[in-house]
């Protein structure tokens, strides 16, 4: 039996009902206020809503305080190593298209040590959802800049201030041929999160998620003001976008972005004042590389037979 | 296999029966080379000349001589590109010492090969002599000082008008030399052209039908020459061939061997000289449902394939010595969180970018102990062709039997020479099954460590009950992170012990010759079969020296102590550097030995010596004998 037909057997007399405990680990270790938490409860409802089975859900992470994530979920999970998450959820999803895939990347993960990753991981749109978790810091090494550090914050590396302006992420990704699905959200606007994760997981193909989030310790006054102001956001509003009705009434600044607009989107991109989030960028037609190595399953057998004709070629 | 040059009288009838009247050499070893500027095909003719020299029964070693750059200079001393084939009357393990016979294209490459000592005294060569009336004076001029070294060194040179020749059958020279000079081979030893023919439609079967109607004529053109102007005629005498062989470069034998072996993905980034795997792979791995997987880097290489095989799924990534320094903290990783991972290092010469298309063993050290903090690896090494095939299938099982990465050290004198073996049978039970989706039982724990041997099983995605997250940090059974000094202790001894296990499951090397005497040469990797002959010809000679080739390398075979107690004098043989005793400074304190050396002084605290060399090829078994008279003669090695 090849293993599609067995993960189909067991699809079929599955009649599980997962409640959101089924999802849940030990309690978190994350400093109170800290927006991992948030990310957490978002991912744990959305696994609920879709009755994700925890044994076919691997979350892969780098390092960090947000790549501890895994550790407080019940499903698998690889705690790896710093910036080289992408890398390994390649690997799994190469390995194991059933599998539901999610990486948890922190600002230095993922734009820093591993920015080489997220480029090609950008451009091999494997089907996961990457989520970068922005706080604009280095937070379990204890506050050093890092590249989406505002120019002139100070840390414990750049007391004076950081000397460059800011990456933009957002921008990048959008530069990069192949993106499939861009979007940014903040962790302190728990609707929008949550339809974005939604629309991240609903899409077949590498979604990129940048969630911008404080660090209570370190950077709360980033993002401290837009947190306290709503007027300091604005949100992109497409029927193809991320919709959030809920949040009408709160967000009154909207730009009405259609996100198949790959050039607008990197107008868009670009810094203004507000903050905006939203879908950015969503072409589910860009070739996924998991689909073009998928390739037919042999038995050993054939296998074998094959390699005989190989041999015949050295025959002596 | 010692070497003898006897000349004996009327040869035995040539396939056609000409030349009757030529006196011809009889050798039970012979070696020729072809050298020429890059893209002449050079190459191309030994390995035709060396795979019809197979079928007809001969021992044959062929070894690429390849220059660092795709197209160097043309006629530069820095830049020869060519071929080595070694021709026995026995199986043939090795290069050999210097070559007997050279065909060259232009005496510049030819002069290269000189000066590296790589010709025997008094060889002949088949000198191109276009040069000599070229209407550039530098070059006629460069000609004519080349012809004086030469004569110098007292060779035979026979000039041979290959151009004007070629041109009477193609339009561009260049693109038929190698032909031609295929032509003179197989009439010098005697080859059946028809085989060689045949040989010829099958290395150009990806090119046009008119491109080996040429080849063929060219070849005719070169034999029927040869046949009136050569009174050269050799004969390497055949064996009987009772089993099936099969004739490959080491690279060609890892790609196969990984298909044999169940590999389902090769992630890899280009790297001089371990890619060919990969275009081997690249070829015929999808007809087996395989996955290459081009990484954007090493690192990336190697996370992809440590993520597939997490996965289930089995998977290896190939590199050499400046990607296996890249890829360190993945392979830390993986000894961690005992994820099974295959890694092939097909070495050359180092530091940094070092020589990238020339052998050494000097990843050796880098191998056992490269990662930060105690991760112990297997570390495995083919020393032939045919292991380099037989050595995927072993690391898979060892990789996932004992959740660890095994490291099989390859370098580029088995990438690049081709040699035939007997041919494997595969084993459907070699290839693997689907991953392991049946549900944990109760309790079950994603380390449960034996607490004798350290293993434990693994819980693959997908296995209902046991889900759990692996990480780098140190954890406990359960895959808790842990940070007290008892799991830290424990998790680090349960590690530690699965090498222990293993290496009481292997056997002691084996010996060749008595298990006792007054020398022990000790080496490991593609130096087996030079370190063989060294030690077949000092015995010979009545000197009482024994060999011993290591297999693996981490955890060390047992009985090495007991073995080398056996010896007046141990000493390691290896393409590596070490400190010369009585160089500056040096002392018996700060020298630095050869890597095997070092390790084996460190496991059996016996005085082991060592001799090495970094010369960027292959060592000669003529040197090796002269160490090991040197370190029997008193002299430290």
């Amino acid at each position: 039996m090849s293993t599609c037909a067995l993960f189909q057997f067991a699809q079929e007399k599955d009649d599980r009902h997962f409640e959101m405990a089924d999802y849940q680990g030990p309690v978190a270790r994350w400093c109170s206020g800290c927006g991992d938490h948030s990310v957490l409860t978002a991912v744990q409802r959305i696994l609920t809503e879709e009755q994700g089975k925890p044994e076919s859900t691997v979350f892969v992470s780098g390092i960090g305080c947000s790549s501890r994530f895994p550790h407080y979920l019940k499903t698998y999970g690889f705690h790896g190593i710093h910036g080289r998450a992408l890398p390994l959820s390649t690997g799994v999803k190469l390995g194991r298209p059933d599998l539901d895939v999610w990486v948890v990347m922190g600002d230095g993960d993922c734009v820093s040590i591993g920015a080489g990753h997220w480029i090609h991981a950008v451009r091999y749109n494997v089907d996961m959802v990457a989520l970068m978790l922005d706080n604009n810091i280095y937070g379990l090494t204890k506050k050093q800049t890092s590249p989406t550090t505002p120019q002139g914050y100070g840390s414990n590396t750049q007391p004076r201030g950081s000397y460059l302006p800011a990456m933009n992420p957002l921008a990048a990704t959008l530069g990069v041929t192949n993106a499939s699905f861009v979007a940014q959200t903040a962790e302190w606007v728990p609707a929008h999160l949550l339809a974005t994760l939604q629309a991240a997981r609903a899409h077949k193909g590498f979604s990129w998620v940048r969630i911008l989030q404080r660090c209570p310790h370190f950077t709360a006054d980033i993002f401290g003001d837009a947190v306290k102001d709503p007027n300091q956001v604005e949100l992109l509003d497409h029927p193809n976008g991320i919709q959030v009705p809920a949040l009408d009434a709160l967000f009154k600044h909207r730009i009405s972005h259609d996100p198949g607009d790959l050039d607008r989107a990197r107008e868009l991109a670009q810094p203004v004042d507000r903050i905006r989030l939203g879908l950015f960028y969503h072409d589910p037609s860009r070739p996924r590389y998991e689909e073009t190595r998928r390739l037919a399953h042999h038995s050993a057998n054939d296998k074998i037979a094959l390699l005989d004709q190989e041999f015949d070629r050295y025959a002596v | 296999m010692g070497v003898k040059l006897d000349t004996v009288g009327p040869a035995s009838a040539g396939p056609r029966g000409e030349g009757m009247d030529d006196d011809v050499l009889v050798a039970s070893d012979h070696s020729v080379e072809i050298v020429s500027d890059s893209g002449e095909g050079a190459q191309k003719c030994g390995q035709i000349f060396g795979h019809v020299s197979a079928r007809m029964g001969n021992g044959v070693w062929t070894v690429e001589i390849i220059p660092a750059e795709v197209e160097p200079p043309p006629r530069s001393i820095a830049g020869a590109s060519g071929i080595r084939i070694r021709l026995g009357d026995q199986p043939v393990t090795n290069w050999g010492d210097e070559t007997d016979l050279v065909v060259a294209f232009n005496e510049q490459v030819l002069l290269g090969r000189h000066r590296l000592n790589a010709l025997k005294k008094g060889a002949t060569i088949l000198l191109e002599n276009m040069w000599a009336a070229h209407p550039d004076d530098r070059i006629r001029g460069q000609w004519a000082a080349a012809m004086e070294e030469l004569q110098e060194a007292g060779y035979r040179v026979i000039e041979v008008p290959m151009e004007d020749l070629c041109l009477t059958v193609v339009e561009n020279a260049r693109r038929g030399k190698n032909m031609f000079a295929l032509g003179m081979l197989c009439r010098i030893f005697d080859r059946n052209v028809e085989t060689t023919k045949d040989q010829i439609r099958k290395a150009f079967r990806k090119k046009a039908e008119s491109v080996t109607v040429k080849n063929h004529a060219l070849l005719d053109l070169g034999y029927s020459w040869a046949a009136e102007n050569l009174d050269l005629r050799i004969q390497v005498p055949t064996m009987d061939m009772e089993a099936d062989m099969v004739v490959m470069n080491g690279n060609e034998a890892i790609a196969l061997g990984a298909v044999a072996s169940g590999m389902e993905l090769a992630a890899m980034y280009p790297i001089t000289p371990a890619t060919s795997v990969s275009h081997q792979l690249g070829d015929i791995f999808e007809r087996f449902g395989g996955v290459v997987h081009q990484a954007e880097d090493e690192i990336a290489a190697a996370g992809v394939a440590i993520g597939a095989s997490y996965s289930g799924r089995c998977a290896f990534t190939i590199t050499s010595g400046p990607g296996l320094a890249l890829k360190t903290e993945f392979l830390g990783l993986a000894v961690m969180t005992e994820t099974p991972l295959v890694l092939v290092d097909v070495q050359r010469g180092g530091p940094s970018t070092g020589l990238p298309t020339k052998v050494e063993q000097s990843d050796l050290l880098a191998a056992v102990f490269g990662e930060p903090g105690d991760a112990p690896k297997i570390v495995m090494a083919p020393a032939t062709i045919g292991e380099c095939f037989h050595v995927m299938t072993t690391a898979r099982r060892l990789a996932e039997v004992f959740r660890t990465v095994v490291l099989v050290l390859s370098d580029a004198n088995l990438a690049t020479g081709v040699a035939p073996f007997h041919r494997p049978e595969m084993v459907p039970e070699w290839q693997a099954g689907p991953p392991d989706q049946s549900p944990v039982p109760e309790g079950g724990r994603p380390y449960d460590w034996d607490p004798v041997t350290g293993l434990s099983d693994r819980f693959i995605p997908g296995r209902p009950g046991g889900m759990h997250t692996v990480t780098g940090l140190a954890h406990d059974e359960g895959s808790k992170v842990a940070y007290d000094s008892a799991s830290n202790e424990r998790a680090s001894t349960m590690r530690s012990r699965k090498l222990a296990a293993l290496s009481h499951a292997l056997l002691p090397p084996e010996v060749r010759g008595p298990d006792h005497g007054d020398l022990l040469v000790v080496g490991w990797g593609s130096t087996r079969g030079a370190i063989e002959e060294a030690v077949d010809r000092a015995r010979a000679e009545g000197l009482s020296v024994s060999s011993a080739h290591l297999t693996f390398l981490s955890p060390l075979q047992p009985g090495l102590k007991e073995l080398f107690d056996g010896f007046g004098k141990v000493m390691t043989v290896e393409i590596n550097y070490s400190d010369k005793p009585g160089d500056p400074f040096i002392t018996e304190e700060n020298r630095r030995r050869g890597q095997l050396c070092t390790l084996l002084r460190a496991a059996t605290l016996v005085d082991v010596g060592c001799w090495t060399r970094v010369l960027g090829e292959p060592l000669r078994p003529g040197a090796i004998l002269r160490a090991m008279t040197e370190a029997l003669d008193g002299d430290e090695p």
